[in-house]
């Protein structure tokens, strides 16, 4: 029940829909069981009494009936969605919410499919319950109660008879129940299973056919086949095992009273109309016994379904607003990492121990090999984590003492994993500042290199791209990223690995339009190619978490350590090429072209 | 908006008053479009006999057991047509104080109480064990038939080509083969069986009314007409309200994802407000569409029933009037009664059969177009097996366009030997990747043809052509499994230590056993920690695995750290060795050391020879490696 109160606050203040549900369910229960008393009526007044002059009133009341059902009809339905429609409005919006501000830290470890299952198929679990469940559970004590009732009130002799079949039922019931429970969940793990391997082979359709396997990925395909198919006829096994089982009990109840009733009737203990109620009656009940354990099934579910929720919407927030944190207007830009170090798992340290001072307009450049701990570095400035021991400084101030919103607006972050969103070009740019006016939108663009390929899009600006709009190339996307980066216009900016995705030509593009936007900004670069980070104020060479080296490129490259070697490896291939530049800083044409011999080896 | 929510991450909900004063969600503040959201008008086509027809074949396999169902479903309705004649009889035989039974002395009657209680088991039973046949044989065929067509999308879509998949998101493909194709099993499992028993129950209703007397059951039907309409004209309201329910929850569904993978972007441009109060409004928005289908759904049980009363009331009315008279017996009243309550039953199922009917044609028009699709790429008639390849490449006059009228080569003519490496230069959109595309025939020449070994690679089977060559793309797909699984992908029956000297060779076997697992470590598509470097050398070690004879490798221009990239150098050098390769290439090094460097200018072959012959020439491959290098100089001379 614990899962219930967690989740009160959502359906809580609604309960008063729910109560009106529940009281028309009540009420159309208790006035459908007195249709078999008018059938009652029809035989032993009408018919077997000759009261025939009692017909009309007996046909309107039948009638009459109907509308009142009718009406407590829609009311329970319309009622009992109504809560659970609300209930679970209220809980998208909390779990949206949430999700919304659940750090870096949690979506690490999350999926997204499971996220989803959660957003999507335990919503909905829930709000079966809460749209039916709930008042279905309640009716089946309404009719067990007024029909024995009813019963009781006919004769209880017949009453006693009837509900001798009540435990064979509830027994038949429970075992189903029991039975059908895992049937189901193997037959969503066969499908899981079946979806997995299609989206694999679709996914990887070109190694597929690069190497020829279509033949293997038909077989691995027709096992999980087969599986969901023979899932799938367990169940309708178990269910045509079952069902005439348990039709069987009301069949029984009927057959008892026709066997005992009869007698009664021919001995003329009862009259024949109370025993053609009986029979009416029992059919009424039979059902939401029957039902019971679907109800049942479902508040389990549910209850399964809410505690993953609770699970998500209680998810603890890494990083949030300490008490009294202060607003950061637009910032300088000086940042600094005094002994900062970071465990992601609290316990095996990816970051030691860094130190380093970036003053406002300053370029540090960052390099290692993968792993080393470069894009954890960066992503301590806008505190998508929090460090583990030392601490980051903006302007001055620890990032864990300044608003989180009001630091990250003075942060361009180019992540190294390109995402747009289905929406417009011109949306995605103006993603970070919604009310953009289209000439600082094209601006950004043009800054970023992106402006003419834009334009050549179908719909230029209003081109919808992302997951369900046009696919464009990793480079081009990369450039709508650094657009949208730029139209912050950010006091620091933090390139990560932004143009892994591109083709040399197209990096020779960006670098060019780097160059000039990371003029007047604190920039952060992480990059592998020589020609990124060249001209940085500070180069930092990093190695399992720690700098092992660092200083201006001129410095690197006389030391000779691991910056030396990936710059010889590069220049390797670059002493084959044809020029050389004199000097060429970032975005500004060579001055002079030299060719060089072919095939020489490094010049150094 | 701020006041909302007190903290960061948490949502208190503030209803408002509604009718009666009764709580409701509050109406949230009208978004602006911030994302891309279509709402999809639900249409409804012309039912389309052809289509339906070609459904049906899918059961035609398997007729015997839907006619066995179909009998099986007639004996179940069968006896539960006879379940209120033998109450009937019961009651005007035996039960009715005013009837014959009274008369009978009290031994006969009571046997005759016992006969009837045990005729009404007995039936009861044969119904049931008819009805537990039925499920057997319905389920195995509507299981038997979607898995056959499950099987049959597959391998088509297997054998289709690239421009198939280039067209389509992954996600488009995947929800066909799995929701449209389990959308058809109401229909094919049950819908057929179930509709041919309630025409059948139906009929056999009405013919006992009209038995037991034509014209109570006349007065009775005269309601009939109503629940027609009721069940056409309203449910097609209700199927519309569902349509845009699920048009609108679908929206939700693709935005929560799509939110949920661009969170990081969201939280780094401190978009967390803006999002929620855009789904603020799609979330309400879904309310709304939910509450109307809702509204209209509850309506429909009252009016049914309603109508169903007015049926009831003219078998109380008249049915008495006809019993003074001496034309009915009570039990007649009592069927009759019983009759009327049953008829509802078999007329909802049918009108629920047409939505099912209509949502099984829609998912079967998007299965049939992919079933209709043909692949580009297919084996002639009489296709041969191509012999061991020599690795001799001849591209004779090969003109190339992906749709008509624009061409993407021109009159590409060249000639390799065996076991020489080419190495394909040119800007993006040049024709590099068609080039190799139409090698590994995955698209055919518009004009001119491909030999290898003089053999024309249209003559002979895809598969034999494919499996005797290897294309090493940019990006690695890993499938899910293990390391040692993925490399196996070269060559399905090699052993483990085959696949260990695969991975020695492709210079992969030191960052393999590094990993928590070594080969066994299981990686997965994306969330796998290896690099793009080393997924390249785990697709090398593939390659080296299936021993191709020819070569066809993407370089990728991803920048790499560069440890691995001398890795990928050492690796290329030996896989290279003594196969007939063709390189995109974009590595300096890779160029240089190729024996033939063929570059492309808007689909065209401009220049081609060595590196030194090239560079001598200063032409287009002297200024592409100006514009493309010029930036790995060395500065200031160091």
């Amino acid at each position: 029940m614990s899962v219930f109160r967690h989740l009160r606050p959502y359906y809580g203040p609604y309960r008063l829909t729910l109560v009106l549900g529940i009281v028309s369910m009540a009420l159309l229960t208790a006035v459908g069981l007195l249709r078999p008393f008018l059938v009652q009526q029809l035989i032993d007044r009408v018919i077997t009494q000759g009261r025939y002059d009692l017909l009309p009133l007996l046909a309107a009341a039948v009638i009459g009936v109907a509308l009142v059902r009718g009406v407590f009809n829609f009311g329970r339905q319309y009622f009992g969605e109504l809560f659970g429609q609300n209930a679970v409005l209220e809980l998208r919006n909390a779990l949206y919410v949430k999700l919304q501000y659940l750090g870096f830290a949690y979506y690490d470890k999350a999926q997204t499919g499971n996220l989803m299952s959660r957003l999507t198929g335990d919503v909905e679990a829930f709000r079966m319950f809460l749209s039916f469940g709930i008042i279905y559970l309640c009716d089946f004590a309404f009719m067990i109660g007024f029909g024995l009732a009813a019963m009781l009130a006919i004769s209880p002799e017949l009453t006693l008879v009837t509900f001798a079949v009540s435990p064979y039922l509830a027994y038949v019931s429970y075992r189903f129940d029991r039975l059908v429970r895992p049937t189901f969940s193997r037959i969503r793990k066969a499908l899981s299973d079946l979806t997995t391997t299609i989206q694999e082979s679709i996914s990887g359709v070109r190694t597929v056919k690069s190497f020829a396997r279509e033949a293997h990925e038909i077989d691995k395909f027709e096992q999980r086949n087969l599986d969901y198919r023979d899932r799938n006829l367990d169940a309708s096994r178990l269910w045509a095992r079952y069902f005439p089982l348990l039709e069987m009990g009301g069949n029984l109840a009927t057959a008892l009273l026709l066997w005992y009733g009869g007698r009664l009737v021919a001995a003329g203990e009862i009259s024949l109309g109370s025993l053609v109620a009986f029979f009416s009656l029992v059919g009424y009940m039979v059902w939401p016994i029957r039902e019971l354990g679907w109800i049942l099934n479902l508040y389990s579910q549910s209850v399964a379904a809410g505690e993953r929720l609770v699970e998500v919407l209680h998810a603890p927030e890494t990083v949030t607003n300490r008490q009294g944190a202060v607003p950061l207007g637009r910032a300088r830009g000086h940042v600094r990492f005094e002994g900062v170090s970071f465990a992601y798992d609290g316990q095996n340290p990816v970051l030691q121990d860094i130190h380093l001072d970036a003053p406002p307009g300053s370029t540090i450049a960052l390099v290692g090999t993968t792993g080393a701990g470069k894009s954890t570095l960066v992503s301590l400035i806008p505190r998508f984590y929090d460090v583990t021991a030392g601490r980051v400084l903006v302007d001055g101030y620890d990032v864990r003492d300044l608003e989180l919103e009001s630091l990250r607006r003075n942060i361009g972050f180019v992540l190294q994993e390109t995402f747009l969103f289905s929406a417009s070009v011109r949306e995605n740019i103006a993603y970070g500042r919604p009310d953009a006016s289209m000439d600082e939108i094209v601006a950004a663009a043009r800054r970023a290199q992106a402006h003419d390929f834009i334009m050549e899009l179908p719909r230029g600006y209003d081109t919808v791209v992302g997951e369900r709009g046009l696919g464009l190339s990793g480079g081009q996307k990369q450039r709508i990223a650094i657009a949208r980066a730029l139209l912050m216009d950010p006091p620091i900016l933090i390139l990560d690995d932004a143009t892994a995705s591109v083709d040399m030509e197209t990096e020779q593009k960006i670098q060019r339009a780097l160059a000039e936007v990371m003029k007047g900004r604190t920039t952060f670069v992480i990059a592998h190619r020589i020609s990124m980070l060249q001209q940085a104020d500070e180069i930092l060479v990093l190695d399992r978490g720690r700098i092992v080296e660092r200083g201006r490129h001129e410095e690197l490259l006389r030391r000779g350590g691991f910056y030396r070697r990936v710059y010889d490896i590069q220049f390797r291939d670059a002493a084959a090429a044809p020029v050389v530049s004199a000097n060429g800083r970032y975005g500004r044409a060579p001055g002079k072209v030299l060719p060089l011999k072919p095939g020489r080896e490094g010049s150094s | 908006m701020s006041r909302l929510w007190v903290e960061r991450g948490v949502y208190r909900p503030r209803p408002a008053r509604g009718l009666a004063g009764l709580p409701v969600p509050e109406i949230p503040e009208v978004s602006r479009g911030r994302f891309n959201i279509r709402d999809e008008d639900p249409v409804e086509a012309p039912f389309n006999w052809r289509q339906f027809r070609r459904l049906l074949g899918y059961l035609r396999p398997y007729r015997l057991h839907v006619a066995g169902a179909v009998v099986l479903m007639l004996v179940t309705a069968a006896t539960r047509l006879a379940v209120p004649y033998l109450l009937k009889l019961a009651i005007d035989q035996v039960l009715d104080p005013s009837g014959p039974g009274a008369l009978l002395p009290p031994a006969e009657r009571l046997r005759l109480i016992n006969l009837y209680g045990a005729a009404f088991l007995g039936i009861n039973a044969v119904g049931l064990l008819a009805a537990r046949g039925r499920i057997l044989l319905s389920a195995r065929v509507g299981q038997q038939a979607l898995h056959d067509m499950r099987r049959q999308l597959f391998t088509h879509i297997q054998r289709l080509g690239f421009d198939f998949y280039d067209r389509r998101p992954v996600g488009k493909i995947l929800v066909r083969l799995t929701n449209d194709v389990n959308a058809l099993q109401d229909l094919l499992q049950n819908g057929l069986v179930n509709t041919i028993s309630d025409l059948f129950m139906l009929l056999g209703i009405v013919g006992m009314m009209f038995y037991l007397h034509p014209g109570l059951a006349a007065a009775t039907l005269v309601v009939l007409p109503a629940l027609v309409i009721l069940s056409t004209r309203l449910r097609r309201r209700i199927r519309r309200a569902w349509q845009a329910v699920r048009a609108k929850l679908a929206n939700i569904n693709a935005h929560l994802n799509e939110s949920i993978q661009g969170i990081r972007v969201t939280q780094a441009f401190v978009q967390e407000r803006n999002n929620i109060r855009f789904f603020r409004g799609m979330n309400h928005d879904n309310w709304r569409s939910w509450m109307a289908a809702a509204k209209a759904s509850a309506l429909f049980g009252p009016a049914v029933e309603l109508t169903g009363a007015v049926g009831t009331a003219m078998v109380f009315w008249y049915g008495a009037h006809l019993l003074r008279t001496g034309a009915l017996l009570v039990g007649d009243i009592v069927a009759f009664n019983t009759y009327v309550g049953q008829f509802w039953e078999p007329i909802s199922r049918l009108g629920q059969f047409y939505t099912q009917l209509l949502v099984a044609m829609a998912s079967s028009e998007r299965i049939f177009e992919f079933l209709d699709a043909r692949p580009d790429v297919a084996d002639a008639p009489g296709a041969r097996n191509m012999p061991p390849i020599q690795g001799r490449v001849r591209f004779e006059h090969v003109h190339f366009a992906y749709e008509p009228g624009r061409p993407v080569l021109h009159d590409i003519d060249f000639e390799v030997e065996p076991g020489q490496t080419i190495a394909l230069v040119g800007h993006t959109g040049s024709g590099k990747t068609t080039i190799t595309a139409l090698l590994s025939r995955f698209y055919d020449p518009t004009e001119g043809r491909i030999l290898i070994d003089g053999i024309d690679i249209r003559t002979v089977r895809l598969q034999s052509l494919r499996s005797q060559m290897a294309v090493v793309l940019q990006d690695t797909f890993l499938f899910q499994g293990t390391v040692a699984d993925n490399i196996r992908y070269g060559r399905l029956d090699a052993t483990d230590e085959e696949v260990e000297a695969a991975a020695r060779a492709a210079c992969a076997h030191d960052f393999i056993m590094a990993m928590e697992n070594g080969y066994q470590t299981e990686v997965r598509e994306r969330g796998s920690r290896l690099s793009i470097g080393q997924r390249q050398l785990i697709s090398f070690a593939r390659a080296f695995l299936a021993d191709p004879r020819i070569l066809i490798l993407d370089e990728a221009t991803s920048s790499i750290d560069t440890q691995t990239e001398l890795l990928i150098q050492e690796a290329l050098r030996r896989l290279l060795k003594g196969r007939t390769a063709f390189v995109v290439a974009h590595r300096l090094s890779t160029i240089r050391s190729a024996d033939r460097i063929l570059v492309l200018d808007h689909g065209r072959i401009v220049e081609s020879g060595t590196h030194d012959e090239l560079y001598a020439r200063r032409g287009v491959y002297y200024r592409l490696l100006q514009a493309q290098y010029r930036h790995l100089a060395a500065p200031g001379g160091d």
